[in-house]
């Protein structure tokens, strides 16, 4: 599954580098979401299914599978909890995230 | 100030919905938008809890909006609305409808600026655009003016001399959003201050009239002529009405303007909304250290108080006119007015036009003392560009 | 003039105790207030910041709040290289932490305390909104206005359901604050 490209915005300094009228590239996100969490999903791989109903409830669409694991992008995961939420299986827990 | 008054601790949008409770509109048809959105939520409360006896419409657009409160009108009911930026553009054919009709619609507009690109920020680019389209216009500075003038607003717009409609604006955000004191008349005075409505330009079965009527080279110009002498006869009218509010309030807010340290200033900086505010600390620093200085808050800009204006110029050396807005390939509007108020006084003063505060960028205090150090070289033969931006993150090519 | 700078995150309250101080200053002590928020849309877990101006004469510059002379942390996952930037030197930091020390170099010359105002919040209300813990905490240390004031601010300002439980936080975590400060 391919994963958004974070390139960080840079403040334009000149006239020059100003974006011009009311377009700006895109294709891209400029920061990632980490530092809003407080709490983050972990998974346990041997109770997961992969039915992937957390892919499919997740807000942020950070969830992806990696052939027979299930991943998290925790660049982008805010730790709202629904994937642990919504887990038939019990395999996602919340942990509070180590400062 | 009356002992009635109660204090609250309430944001400029809290505060002007609490004005409109007072002032006891008939019927309100508003459409939310960022940042006014406070004061319909508010207003709709009230209507809710039965603090405020009036019809509330939910439109689904300005536009709307103001054809309702043209309706409402119509049948010789106070109206009330409010907007901002987009929506106030959105209701802009119903602006000139508004004011041709000669209908005192009293609308709180949250100075916001205009897309693209899309900003919820403040300026004042969307209210400044607007100025042709015959309503009158005050920039209020805090919370306690807006809520006061909500008041004041129906007594001027529906005064017989003047029957014509008035906005209200208010800094988006920093004004709007932002917590302070204010005193709350009690609704006994203001009911003496504010009679009800009471209007011929009505729609009435037992005297039929119709209304916005279709016209054409025969009489129109005719009736564009009373529509501006009724605006000229409205700047008698405010100055009235605000010194009653002052007598039985407490508070006056100089009419058409207020002057701030400008009796014998050699440097008066125009100014109008919350930007007066931070104006008047850095005045008060420049005085401290011998620096002639004031400030002119241009409260009315529809009418205009072009002879006052006249008046201050005698005594100054050089004027700045601080524009939150830009009127592309040329230069601030408040500097246009100023510029030809000043002209028709016959006033050949330094002018220099100071354009920032755009999409919402604070204005410091530095860079207001930097305003005034600019007007100072002026003076001492260092010049510069009549019309500058300040306050740019980024070089420009000047 | 006395300028406060918050630091919380979108639904933590951080905004609710700028305006909590000003509402306190303003009506209960004839002083004057200004509070406002870092403006535009919220959304739940971003960072935002809050700022209460107070002066015993009518408040007039309405520029950004660029230097203060107190900071509250809401929320020590916000806590970065930059946070100190516009306190004034001397100036006064209050944490919501259990381990202040830690931040003892990057807050060095500055009046630090710390206060488990989450632990404090979970005992007393069950949830972990901490703006009325730290409220107490800022009042005992830095005295910016009156317990009593504050205790008044929030029998108004707050739903009447939730009045008592928060004066009763606010009065455990200035009495916390004066012990570590006494």
């Amino acid at each position: 599954m391919s994963r958004p490209i974070i390139k960080p915005y840079m403040m334009p300094r000149t006239m020059q580098e100003i974006p011009f009228g009311a377009t700006f590239e895109s294709g891209h996100l400029v920061e990632g979401n980490a530092g809003w969490r407080t709490f983050k999903p972990e998974v346990d791989q041997e109770k997961c299914t992969l039915c992937l109903t957390c892919y499919l409830v997740c807000p942020d669409g950070v969830i992806f599978k990696k052939g027979d694991q299930l991943c998290i992008d925790y660049d982008f995961c805010k730790g709202c909890g629904i994937c642990a939420h919504e887990c038939k299986f019990d395999a996602i827990k919340m942990v509070k995230e180590e400062i | 100030m009356s002992a009635a008054e109660q204090h609250v601790f309430v944001s400029g949008d809290e505060a002007v919905a609490m004005g409109v409770r007072l002032a006891r509109p008939d019927v309100i048809s508003a459409y939310p938008i960022t940042p006014q959105t406070v004061v319909v939520e508010r207003l709709s409360e009230y209507v809710e809890d039965g603090s405020l006896h009036c019809q509330f419409m939910h439109v689904e657009s300005e536009h709307s909006a103001m054809s309702a409160a043209m309706g409402v009108s119509a049948t010789g009911a106070r109206a009330f609305t409010a907007t901002s930026s987009q929506g106030l553009l959105h209701m802009c054919e119903g602006l000139h409808y508004a004011s041709g009709s000669r209908f005192p619609i009293v609308m709180m507009n949250a100075n916001r600026a205009t897309a693209a690109p899309w900003n919820i920020y403040g300026d004042q680019r969307d209210s400044l655009s607007m100025l042709d389209c015959g309503w009158i216009q005050v920039y209020v500075e805090d919370a306690q003016e807006a809520c006061d003038m909500m008041i004041q607003g129906y007594r001027v717009a529906e005064d017989p001399a003047v029957l014509t409609p008035f906005m209200i604006n208010l800094d988006g955000f920093v004004l709007t959003h932002t917590y302070e004191l204010v005193s709350l008349p009690s609704q006994e005075e203001v009911d003496e201050f504010l009679p009800p409505l009471e209007t011929e330009n009505k729609m009435d079965p037992l005297s039929p009239k119709s209304l916005c009527i279709t016209i054409g080279p025969g009489l129109d110009q005719e009736i564009k002529y009373q529509q501006h002498q009724a605006m000229m006869q409205a700047e008698e009218v405010i100055e009235r009405v605000d010194r009653e509010f002052g007598d039985r309030f407490g508070r006056y807010y100089g009419g058409m303007l207020e002057a701030y340290q400008c009796e014998d200033a050699e440097f008066i900086l125009v100014a109008t909304g919350t930007t007066v505010g931070t104006a008047r600390t850095v005045v008060d620093a420049l005085r401290s250290e011998g620096v002639s200085a004031g400030v002119l808050k241009l409260r009315y800009l529809r009418p205009f108080p072009v002879k006052q204006l006249g008046e201050y110029a005698r005594k100054a050396n050089v004027i700045g006119v601080l524009d939150r807005d830009i009127s592309f390939g040329m230069e601030g509007t408040i500097f246009t007015n100023v510029n030809s108020a000043l002209s028709r006084c016959g006033s050949a003063l330094e002018t220099m036009n100071f354009i920032g505060g755009l999409g919402g960028r604070d204005i410091s205090k530095q860079d207001l003392t930097d305003i005034f150090q600019k007007m100072q070289d002026q003076a001492t033969g260092k010049k510069q560009p009549h019309v500058q931006f300040f306050g740019m993150e980024c070089e420009t090519n000047e | 003039m006395i300028e406060v700078r918050w630091h919380g995150r979108g639904g933590q309250g951080g905004f609710t105790a700028a305006r909590l101080l000003g509402v306190s200053a303003a009506l209960f002590e004839n002083r004057y207030a200004l509070a406002f928020p870092s403006f535009g849309p919220e959304r739940r877990g971003a960072p935002v910041l809050g700022f209460t101006k107070i002066d015993d004469k009518k408040i007039v510059d309405r520029s950004a709040v660029r230097e203060c002379d107190h900071l509250v942390i809401l929320d020590e996952t916000l806590i970065d290289d930059d946070i100190t930037s516009g306190l004034r030197p001397g100036g006064s930091i209050l944490v919501n932490t259990r381990t202040p020390e830690r931040y003892d170099e990057l807050f060095n010359g500055f009046e630090v305390s710390g206060l488990d105002a989450t632990g404090l919040a979970l005992d007393i209300l069950g949830r972990p909104i901490t703006n009325t813990a730290m409220l107490g905490g800022l009042v005992a240390k830095t005295g910016i206005v009156s317990l009593d004031a504050l205790k008044k601010g929030m029998a108004i300002e707050l739903k009447p359901a939730l009045v008592e439980k928060n004066i009763n936080i606010a009065e455990v975590s200035y009495e916390r604050l004066q012990e570590v400060t006494a």
